[in-house]
């Protein structure tokens, strides 16, 4: 059986995670670093993700896209509130944003899933074995749609999603794993994009969710906006410039903000600095001034809070522990609204970007069949209906209902001889249809019979990843009959396959932009190596020899900006080469026998 | 609490779908798994919560002890335990997993509890219907009718009539609410009075009628607190917290 991997696929961050020996463990780039921040690229090379495609969004915004989770499962109506922050453009097609970039237009699980392909590649460099399967979170408040979407995704990437988890919960795992902790616990999660509570009893190794709220909407990202709008106000008032107008300044700005926000956790003041057309621009900000620019949204959390405590029927006094998930947690501000919302400090030992990883890889473990003392029990968020006379929703399974779960329900006709019925399915707490999610709709093929003779039932069966399956039986002959279900905003199967084509295609071309970031990787590890090596052995070599390490040096700098990777590996090669004998005379001045005939770059790390 | 018949989880006397294994046709009686070839066996569709839980058709419901059941049932049928199973085994392991989950947030809500008990009662009770609520009735016309006004007068913006308006309301509020937890605690009086009734019945079908008698009552309690809280519902969208 091959391995399981866990994958936090976030707004602004995603990680991998694996069991090891019987803990779990973050996988690691080669920089050490634990989180691949969400973002893709498109160069004329093909095809960057993470920290590369950072890099590349301030120079070339309308060709990277990133917080594709925002438009997961949603319709362009949606969204279209914040499409003004965004650098590109989007359409919507079958239900379905797509996503234009660089005359190519991509749906958001397509865009997700070139995250996940490299999530994929960095779990295979280390662990050596080929992952195709996997276990995703998801914010607890995700509809249908949007788990849908994510799953879809990992098919795209060519990841079998043997469960979908729910953030929270996949924290509660792991926090509950290493803490050891029984009782009554919150998780509070606040990610980039989302926001989720979920409240938890937990009891001889079972997790059984019992409430859970949220605001798939609402995260870090907002708080860096509110800062970016105040920013582009005083930039026009100030210096006279429209940052609206200008992509790469926005971004620049964007990116300011959340530098300036993540300082200000720790210190009291912190000052964003951007360079424009006409000048610097500087702004100094104070902690209080930036919560006093945020403390609408951080108390948005409170009421999703307040309504998980009423559906669980407890009261903030009889939470016993407080578990915070999520980059944004780190804010005083945030943990001051939590502690006076449940009365007691928040817990916050575990790191906060890398509890849902390791909990999805602790569930990774449990579908494994490697361990059968956890169990998590979750529950599904949103009511689920169908669309009745007058536009009215009846609820057939209640929000908060442990999952899986089904309900059936009895269809027949109104008219002699009628052949089908239409049904709507909606997800949602309102009354009138339309205030709820459309998830799907389908047609039941009845036989034609007098009214009201014909008896279908179907079976609205919610599994245990929170996704809707359908199935329908006619009652009078035990018939069993397949129901086509069309996703209101939701890939049909055939797009998907025709996407998971089309990834293969994209994988010839995005090697080569892998390739020039490797090489460029190697050529500043190359260059580090050797100006280290220049400062110990200077004195060992002749003057015209340093001269010559410096002129390749700097030639390695120069072809190191540009996108190709030959040239680049040509520079690292004259490199290794011109400093050969610097290497010799290091490795004689300390370890001569053992240290013969390596490369300087293996000497000096 | 109730006097229930002890019967230990343990012995997995649960009624299941065949006597049969599906899967080796080896004979199962009762066994959640087959004895032979370990497979999970379906659920009997004729199963009745009370008996999924292994407990007599009681009100009064240890609720530790439900607890306990669910998980330990949870640890048996779980999905996440039949990841690595054929497709069959999993298909069995969701149904089974649903059901139980139906079960247990049945069981669980005393209201939802005893409003199940009647309907499973119903087939053998005859009879069973709600009657109107008479005097109530009349009495949540009136308030619709007063939430409506309200409703019609904040469109036009606050006034002193509408501040006395919603005063009214939020007395009236108070006054379903207590109604309610009323009706609830005199709907948990009934719960003793049958738990009695099956008690002493259990062995032979003594007490028939006064059971029907006592289904009925509770079928009264519980539509009459429906209505009730269906208008502190609206009550409570339209005046606020």
């Amino acid at each position: 059986m091959s391995r399981i991997v866990g994958i936090d696929l976030g707004t602004t961050n995603s990680l991998v995670a694996f069991m090891d020996n019987g803990s779990p463990r973050i996988i690691k780039g080669l920089n050490g670093e634990s989180k691949v921040p969400s973002i893709v690229g498109m160069t004329d090379n093909g095809l960057i993700v993470g920290e590369p495609a950072k890099a590349h969004l301030v120079r070339d915004p309308s060709r990277t896209i990133y917080s594709v989770k925002r438009f997961m499962g949603k319709s362009l109506d949606d969204v279209k509130e914040e499409l003004r922050y965004f650098p590109y453009r989007l359409h919507e097609k079958n239900g379905v944003i797509r996503i234009e970039v660089g005359g190519k237009s991509y749906s958001p699980p397509q865009v997700s899933a070139m995250i996940l392909k490299d999530l994929k590649r960095r779990a295979e460099k280390h662990l050596k074995e080929e992952v195709t399967k996997a276990v995703i979170t998801v914010p607890a408040y995700f509809n249908d749609s949007q788990r849908q979407a994510t799953k879809d995704a990992g098919m795209i990437a060519g990841l079998e999603v043997l469960r979908i988890v729910n953030e929270p919960t996949a924290a509660s795992l792991a926090y509950g794993l290493q803490k050891k902790t029984q009782g009554l616990i919150v998780v509070f999660d606040l990610g980039g994009g989302t926001f989720d509570v979920s409240i938890l009893k937990l009891h001889e190794g079972i997790f059984e969710v019992l409430s859970t709220n949220g605001d798939t909407h609402l995260g870090g990202d907002d708080l860096d906006q509110r800062l970016v709008d105040i920013m582009v106000k005083d930039v026009l008032d100030r210096q006279g410039v429209e940052v609206d107008n200008n992509p790469e300044l926005m971004q620049a700005l964007r990116m300011e903000a959340e530098r300036v926000k993540v300082r200000l956790s720790d210190e009291q003041t912190a000052t964003a600095a951007i360079d424009l057309p006409q000048g610097r621009y500087e702004k100094a900000w104070s902690r209080e001034e930036l919560e006093q620019a945020v403390v609408h949204l951080v108390e948005k959390t409170l009421a999703p809070c307040r309504m998980a405590l009423k559906d669980a029927g407890l009261t903030a006094d009889q939470i016993d522990e407080v578990v915070l998930v999520g980059g944004s947690t780190r804010m005083p501000l945030v943990r001051q609204k939590v502690k006076e919302l449940f009365g007691q400090d928040p817990h916050c030992e575990l790191n906060p970007d890398e509890v849902v990883a390791l909990g999805a890889a602790v569930q990774a473990d449990i579908l494994g069949g490697h361990t059968k003392d956890l169990l998590l029990l979750d529950v599904t968020p949103l009511s689920l209906g169908i669309e009745t006379m007058g536009g009215v929703m009846s609820a057939l399974i209640r929000r908060n209902t442990t999952i899986p779960t089904s309900a059936k329900e009895m269809f027949t006709t109104y008219v002699d001889g009628q052949t089908s019925v239409d049904i709507h399915i909606l997800q949602g707490e309102r009354e009138l249809v339309k205030d709820n999610r459309s998830l799907a709709r389908f047609q039941l093929k009845v036989p034609p019979l007098p009214a009201g003779v014909p008896r279908i039932e179907v079976n609205f069966l919610i599994d245990a990843n929170g996704i809707l399956n359908v199935t329908a039986r006619d009652i009078r002959t035990g018939e069993a009959q397949t129901v086509q279900v069309k996703p209101t905003h939701g890939l049909s199967d055939d797009e998907v396959e025709s996407m998971i084509r089309d990834s293969f295609q994209f994988a010839a071309e995005d090697i080569k932009a892998r390739q020039v970031i490797e090489a460029r990787n190697e050529a500043n590890a190359i260059i580090a190596a050797t100006e280290k090596a220049l400062a110990r052995g200077k004195d060992l070599i002749r003057d015209h020899e340093y001269q010559a390490i410096q002129r390749v040096l700097q030639q390695l700098r120069d072809v190191k900006a540009t996108d190709d990777h030959r040239q680049i590996r040509a520079g690292i090669g004259e490199v290794e080469k011109v400093t050969h004998h610097l290497a010799e005379m290091l490795m004689d001045a300390t370890l001569k026998e053992a240290l013969e005939h390596k490369k300087l770059s293996e000497v000096v790390k | 609490m109730e006097t229930r018949s002890d019967a230990p989880t343990k012995s997995r006397a649960l009624p299941m779908a065949r006597s049969m294994c599906w899967h080796c046709q080896s004979e199962v009686t009762g066994e959640y798994l087959c004895g032979q070839c370990v497979k999970v066996q379906p659920l009997s569709k004729e199963l009745d919560y009370f008996a999924c839980f292994q407990l007599p058709r009681h009100l009064n419901v240890d609720e530790q002890q439900l607890e306990r059941t669910f998980y330990e049932l949870s640890r048996t049928f779980h999905p996440d335990f039949y990841s690595t199973k054929d497709d069959t085994e999993q298909t069995i392991s969701l149904g089974n997993s649903a059901f139980l989950n139906t079960a247990y947030r049945t069981l669980k809500d005393p209201i939802q509890r005893a409003e199940y008990l009647i309907r499973l009662e119903a087939g053998a009770v005859k009879d069973i219907r709600s009657n109107p609520p008479g005097d109530l009735f009349e009495e949540i016309l009136e308030l619709q009718e007063d939430v409506e006004t309200y409703q019609d007068m904040v469109q036009q913006g606050p006034s002193p009539e509408s501040e006395q308006l919603r005063e009214k309301l939020q007395q009236e509020r108070i006054h379903l609410e207590e109604r309610q937890a009323a009706m609830e605690s005199a709907l948990r009086e009934k719960f003793h009075d049958w738990d009695r009734l099956q008690s002493e019945a259990e062995a032979s079908n003594r007490h028939r009628e006064e059971k029907t008698m006592v289904l009925r009552e509770m079928q009264e309690i519980l539509s009459n607190r429906t209505y009730v809280r269906s208008i502190l519902t609206d009550l409570v969208e339209t005046i606020g917290n």
